[in-house]
């Protein structure tokens, strides 16, 4: 066996290469036709759609940029529904970064039965989404809701927090926190890989706690929580399912059928993101053409961000 | 950090070991508040699933009759056990498929030197982060082209052609095992395949694990999907997309709606205590190398 491999070591080499890639293009070939078929196709396919009219019943009429001077200069209810999703995108993800940071800080200064904390304070996260709504709905009812009988026992009258327009997008605010547990183990994981020795350095050059994290914990962290903010800033353009619920669950209208979306944006259109939105128009009145100009411009957002920062964070690059 | 406690004495002799005291009396004690923080709406949900319909419409907190009939009920008011093994079949097709197609495909881009794979690798990362709202409308005509929709096969079968965010996963678990031994393999003569299913699997089990509980996960707890492509058919309905409606129809019964937001929660549950280790440490993999 060894005479043969040297004897005609090069060509039999460049031939187990080849072999190589071949399998390897083998192993890749549904995922390569997966990315065609359902990301790289429908992408052109909306930008196309997106001059038409389209109801799905006859086929898609051009209508040139009537959708998007419809979008950008007469609708009267995407401007609200933008603002939301901004709203969301300002608030909510520098919330959720800083308190996961927080308590991730606390539980990687924790020695014995750190196990048990970090998995009681990570729970939260593993409920489905809906009925982490669904609780939170119940739970701050105004009229008689743990939150609102506590709220009374120390004399205070309870907000209509899921029922008030001022108060709906804070309400899932505090939802969001109270779910922050993924991020919160990213941050720990990251803490916990800071080198000991660079604490006890300082530690020995008289540096206060504060001075630790200022000039060690956050420098070294840096790259996870710039991870945390664009995943974050990502998931927040699409934020749809703890709206949506929200609003049919607080308004007794739930979003049953095409057709039907009449709880969406409950209280008075206040939780009605830009995706809620798009969904309302291509999917509840089927008018995929303006549907589709509204993706489109979300899909210019999102890659516009993406271009923007995903060089800057290594897991999204090929590295090795 | 112990070095860092034994230092301090040498600054602070008088007030060293007081000061640690009281540091650690501050942490736990805001361990506990987050604690509580975190199980009180647990709590207050398990009680009132136990309650009487009637008095969980007031404020009480604590059932004055432990009615676990709700359990029951439940199944009765809603086709509850219907909606559960639709999301049963619904998570776990998505997961087999998604293991079948994106196993192989996470080894190749971890392994194996090809013309585009850092093209490749870029389109899965951005396939992966898009919002699904951007190619919603061409994907939604294709399935109803192939009439569908109102069931949720075109949620389960996409997983055939390979997960982004699986493969993205895996594929961050396989760069962290040693390569020696599929060289070794390899010199002895042992194909790809024959490297991936001998050699690699059997020590990249954490990381699969991971990959196949957050989809298991994910199509759990699916809203936007099954409220595209089953609302009006409820039949198919999952049991997430079916709590989701549950209040709209059937009013304000809380406790019935508790029990319900309680059953679809404990499988989650149950998954997650049972491979808790692989799940944290794919989440930590998620993001930790930044």
């Amino acid at each position: 066996m060894t005479v043969t491999v040297a004897a005609v070591r090069r060509p039999r080499r460049r031939s187990l290469e080849g072999r190589r890639r071949r399998t390897a293009l083998v192993m890749l070939a549904p995922a390569i036709a997966g990315l065609v078929l359902f990301f790289g196709l429908p992408l052109v396919v909306s930008v196309l759609l997106s001059f038409t009219r389209f109801d799905l019943l006859s086929a898609p009429q051009f209508v040139g940029l009537l959708n998007y001077t419809y979008l950008f200069t007469q609708d009267p209810d995407v401007g609200t529904a933008a603002l939301n999703t901004l709203w969301f995108v300002v608030i909510l993800v520098p919330v959720r970064t800083v308190c996961a940071m927080l308590v991730a800080g606390l539980l990687a200064r924790v020695r014995r039965g750190s196990g048990v904390w970090r998995t009681l304070l990570y729970l939260p996260a593993l409920v489905p989404p809906v009925a982490s709504v669904v609780a939170f709905v119940f739970l701050f009812n105004p009229g008689t809701g743990p939150v609102a009988t506590v709220l009374q026992a120390f004399g205070i009258q309870s907000p209509l927090w899921f029922n008030d327009p001022a108060l709906a997008k804070p309400s899932l605010v505090i939802l969001g926190v109270w779910v922050t547990g993924d991020l919160m183990i990213v941050f720990l994981a990251a803490m916990l890989d800071v080198p000991r020795d660079l604490y006890e350095a300082a530690g020995l050059d008289g540096a206060s706690g504060v001075q630790k994290v200022r000039f060690i914990t956050l420098p070294t962290i840096a790259p996870v929580i710039g991870f945390a903010v664009v995943t974050g800033v990502i998931a927040a353009l699409q934020y749809f399912t703890e709206a949506a619920v929200a609003s049919g669950v607080a308004s007794g209208k739930a979003t049953v059928g095409q057709g039907t979306a009449t709880g969406l944006g409950y209280p008075n259109q206040s939780l009605l993101t830009y995706t809620e939105y798009l969904y309302a128009h291509g999917f509840a009145e089927y008018q995929l053409g303006y549907a589709s100009a509204m993706a489109v411009v979300l899909f210019v957002i999102s890659a516009v961000l993406l271009g923007l920062t995903m060089r800057r964070i290594s897991v999204f690059r090929m590295a090795s | 950090m112990t070095a860092v406690v034994t230092a301090r004495p040498r600054v602070q002799p008088a007030s060293g070991r007081g000061r640690r005291a009281l540091v650690w009396i501050a942490e736990h004690a805001a361990l506990v508040a987050l604690a509580v923080l975190a199980l009180a709406p647990v709590v207050f949900v398990v009680l009132t699933s136990l309650m009487t319909s009637q008095q969980a419409l007031t404020a009480s907190i604590i059932p004055k009759v432990w009615d676990w009939g709700n359990y029951v009920r439940v199944f009765r008011t809603v086709p509850l056990a219907q909606w559960f093994g639709n999301s049963a079949l619904y998570a776990v097709l998505s997961t087999v498929f998604m293991l079948v197609s994106s196993v192989p495909a996470a080894y190749a881009l971890a392994t194996v030197r090809f013309r585009g794979a850092g093209l490749l690798f870029t389109a899965i990362v951005v396939a992966m982060l898009l919002p699904p709202q951007v190619t919603a409308v061409p994907v939604y005509v294709f399935w109803s082209q192939l009439h569908l929709t109102g069931t949720l096969w075109p949620l389960i079968l996409p997983n055939l052609l390979g997960d982004a965010f699986s493969i993205f996963l895996m594929r961050q678990f396989f760069l962290t095992l040693p390569a020696e031994f599929a060289d070794a393999a390899r010199v002895d003569g042992c194909g790809e395949w024959g490297v991936l299913w001998r050699v690699v699997l059997p020590m990249a089990r954490p990381g699969i694990a991971a990959a196949a509980i957050f989809l298991f996960f994910n199509s759990w707890n699916d809203y936007y999907g099954p409220l595209l492509y089953t609302s009006e058919n409820s039949a198919s309905w999952p049991i997430a997309y079916g709590l989701a409606t549950f209040r709209g129809v059937h009013g304000t019964d809380w406790s019935i709606t508790m029990a319900m937001t309680v059953i679809i929660t404990i499988p989650v549950v149950v998954i997650f205590f049972f491979a808790q280790k692989a799940f944290v440490e794919g989440i930590a993999l998620t993001g930790v190398k930044g």
